[in-house]
């Protein structure tokens, strides 16, 4: 009995460790979808930046955490870029043709990082130590208590500046009606490039804290940003705290799913969540903005 | 105050103002009239920059505005409250009216706040709840509400009566006239002419695009072609 708890706690554990980073991932998609009506699937890359930079950064001798803000600050710079010279010249083009063009950013990126970095697979060390922590006969390792820590403080951050800041509100607004939002003087490209920046930082973030267990390559995008499409479906998309309780739903049923049934099909589990909400609640558990049909 | 000469506007290839010349001077109430689709609206949104214009000059204080976009418009003191009302259905109340102070650098906008309450009373009653939850009139009133938190020195008012009961625009239209005793110039658009010209200083009536008929507000009401166009006379 205490083996069949240990061995839950554990699945549990390692769900929520990829959840929360999911669940960061479904929040960029979130933050853009609410301010932009974009799908950003280009979200998953700005993870794969910010990981690879700090890995090649403290190779390059680097002290990691002024490795991981220069590499956050890079990525934001990236996010920023995407929007300024792929998202903003086709304003007023169909959210069909927005996601085409952050499809063919991801593309670009993958191929860019090729020729930047490598094509192998990196690690960073882990930042306080490898020693497993027992709780309850299982056991967590210190990353994970970062990644979830991290994930916590990026939550609460973003929160905070929505709700509790003007230019958050204007955000918000901006997402709420443009066009009234123009007309009470905010600058929407601003705040529209604000969203790709704060995602693009919110991406890189969760990239550095989870590269010491997942490790990172040039192309770990695609897997993140369909998990974090996915988890941003299931939680309704564009509602913030559906994205959160959506990755670390994907996360967990991921986890007890490989665990239980069998790790070759741990990928499937984030498509077939996708599928079931679809048929049974189309505007996910939170209900987000009604998603035009396509 | 306001000079707009020769304005030309298009969505695409329609073209949907010609030649529109008006003029709306500090302390005045000017009413724009004129049937649905003569392109009062598309007016108003020129005149915020929202909306590009093809031809013609927008001249406001003196300096052509033009090309200025329009969220440093607001900064000049040019503020709408738009047609249907837009407000930021999911925001609270109050958080509507803030973000009309949104370019505000005077730190005046607590003392608006205030008054906008004083003259919406409803509004302070029902800041918390979501905009979205309000009636039409209360939608309205907190849509004119956010225009006067930017503290403009000319308001645009576009259909503040649409849709809503005769009680409510009597409330509307108080508040209107209560706002030009304070000095407030206003121009004014609206379907329900004989409200509008009743209160207005000038008028000008729309039609395809086209200034048909300008002149005292007195003076429109008496006119018969306009009487029997728009007055239902």
């Amino acid at each position: 009995m205490a083996e069949v708890m240990a061995e839950f706690l554990q699945l549990a554990f390692s769900g929520l460790t990829v959840g929360a980073v999911y669940a960061l991932v479904a929040l960029g998609f979130t933050l853009i979808y609410n301010a932009s009506d974009v799908i950003n699937f280009a979200q998953g890359d700005f993870v794969m930046i910010g990981g690879m930079g700090t890995v090649f950064l403290t190779a390059a001798g680097i002290a990691l955490p002024l490795a991981a803000l220069i590499a956050i600050i890079g990525t934001v710079i990236v996010g920023l870029l995407l929007h300024r010279f792929a998202i903003q010249p086709a304003r007023g083009a169909s959210p069909v043709a927005l996601i085409m063009i952050t499809i063919g950013a991801s593309i670009f990126i993958k191929g860019v990082a090729q020729v930047v970095f490598d094509k192998q697979f990196h690690s960073l060390p882990a930042f306080s130590g490898d020693t497993p922590i027992a709780i309850g006969g299982a056991t967590i390792l210190p990353q994970s208590l970062w990644v979830v820590g991290g994930a916590l403080v990026l939550v609460v951050a973003l929160y905070m500046f929505l709700e509790h800041t003007l230019l958050g509100k204007a955000v918000l607004a901006t997402a709420a009606n443009r066009l009234a939002a123009r007309l009470v003087g905010i600058n929407v490209t601003i705040v529209l490039a604000l969203a790709f920046g704060v995602s693009a930082a919110i991406g890189a973030v969760a990239g550095v804290l989870v590269t010491p267990i997942t490790l990172t390559r040039y192309d770990l995008g695609t897997l993140f940003a369909l998990k974090g499409f996915a988890a941003a479906m299931v939680g309704g998309m564009g509602n913030p705290m559906g994205a959160v309780v959506g990755g670390l739903l994907i996360g967990l049923m991921e986890a007890f799913g490989a665990g239980y049934i069998s790790s070759t099909y741990k990928d499937a589990v984030a498509f077939i969540a996708i599928l079931v909400v679809l048929f049974f609640m189309p505007r996910g558990l939170f209900g987000g903005r009604s998603v035009e049909r396509v | 105050m306001l000079t707009v000469e020769g304005l030309f506007s298009a969505y695409g290839r329609i073209e949907v103002l010609h030649d529109v010349s008006l003029e709306v001077a500090a302390g005045e109430i000017v009413a724009l009239v004129g049937s649905n689709g003569a392109g009062k609206t598309t007016l108003m949104r020129t005149l915020s920059g929202v909306q590009p214009i093809r031809g013609g000059r927008i001249t406001f204080e003196g300096a052509t505005i033009n090309a200025v976009p329009a969220h440093l418009r607001v900064s000049l003191g040019i503020s709408q409250s738009p047609e249907g009302r837009q407000v930021f259905g999911p925001l609270s109340v109050e958080d509507n009216l803030r973000l009309g102070a949104y370019r505000r650098r005077d730190g005046g906008a607590q003392a608006s706040l205030a008054r906008i309450y004083d003259l919406f009373p409803v509004l302070r009653e029902k800041r918390h709840l979501a905009a979205m939850g309000l009636s039409g009139g209360q939608q309205q009133m907190l849509a004119i509400g956010r225009a006067l938190m930017a503290a403009p020195k000319l308001l645009l008012l576009d259909e503040p009566s649409l849709g809503l009961a005769p009680v409510l625009i009597d409330q509307i239209i108080d508040a209107i006239v209560t706002l030009k005793g304070e000095g407030m110039t206003i121009l004014l658009v609206e379907q329900n002419a004989s409200t509008a010209l009743a209160i207005a200083d000038r008028g000008y009536v729309l039609e395809t695009g086209r200034i048909a008929f300008q002149g005292t507000g007195a003076f429109l009401l008496g006119h018969p072609k306009v009487r029997e166009a728009y007055l239902g006379a």
